[in-house]
């Protein structure tokens, strides 16, 4: 792994980080529901780094590019984008939910340090798309059939969800 | 690389959890849930470059699953402001006794 790489994992990290950060602060919905954008972005960056070009591209034409876009038009749709009084809790609760953070964060970091059994990298694949659509379309069939039976009852309930009166 | 990027997950997913905690705006919460669920799926992708390919379609399903949580669950959110007029988690007290 040579250094430009090293760098760019680094600038796409901070680059998550920071947007994250920004993310949980804004009051509103629309700068924060466009943070939230960018961390999709830097994560798309960092999968590259990390050898998964395809999880990259699924993670900005999905995410980015679908999710996101469901999320900005519901805010649109209710009209939430210029409320004026902050929805961030008292005092108490965010200090209360900062101790929680930390001692999560502590927990996951000794977890990732000890448990986590440092094994030999995998050997390097030439062609990882190859790869992860032998093993989507073998091993995982069942799984894969699953998620898309999943995706049907989500588009049915979400229309009758959504819809002005349910008539039964 | 890899634990520097099981690092970021966790941060990220640490922030993603002080939001959930911190705000009252349903809409901010699901998002802090999607941030969550990114960052497990840079585990995924991490622990994969150690392993083999299998975590990446591991964050395939986790995407799928990711949009139909988002697309009922906004639907919820809507059926939820036309009976209340709000999304504010703290006026949604009709369970509490």
């Amino acid at each position: 792994m040579n250094g430009f790489y090293e760098f760019q994992f680094y600038l796409f990290s901070l680059l998550a980080i920071a947007s994250a950060l920004l993310f949980v602060t804004r009051k509103n919905p629309v700068p924060a529901a466009l943070w939230l954008v960018n961390v999709m972005f830097a994560l798309a960056g960092l999968y590259v780094m990390l050898d998964a070009p395809f999880v990259g591209v699924i993670q900005v034409l999905v995410y980015a590019g679908a999710i996101m876009v469901v999320f900005v038009f519901v805010v649109m749709l209710l009209n939430l984008g210029r409320s004026g009084i902050s929805d961030i809790r008292s005092l108490g609760s965010r200090l209360g939910a900062g101790a929680v953070g930390l001692a999560l964060l502590a927990n996951l970091l000794v977890v990732q340090r000890q448990r986590i059994p440092r094994v030999a990298l995998a050997p390097e694949i030439d062609n990882v798309v190859e790869g992860v659509a032998a093993s989507l379309f073998t091993d995982y069939l069942v799984a894969f059939e699953l998620t898309s039976l999943v995706l049907l009852v989500a588009i049915i309930g979400a229309v009758l969800l959504a819809k002005k009166r349910v008539r039964l | 690389m890899i634990s520097e990027a099981l690092i970021v997950s966790a941060i990220l997913f640490v922030i993603g959890v002080v939001g959930v905690l911190t705000r009252r705006n349903a809409i901010i919460l699901f998002m802090c849930a999607e941030l969550m669920l990114n960052a497990v799926n840079l585990s995924f992708v991490a622990l994969a470059k150690m392993h083999n390919v299998t975590g990446h379609v591991f964050v395939v399903m986790v995407m799928t699953i990711a949009a139909a949580e988002a697309a009922v669950g906004l639907a919820i959110l809507i059926s939820v402001y036309r009976h209340f007029g709000t999304v504010d988690l703290s006026s949604l007290r009709t369970l509490r006794g």
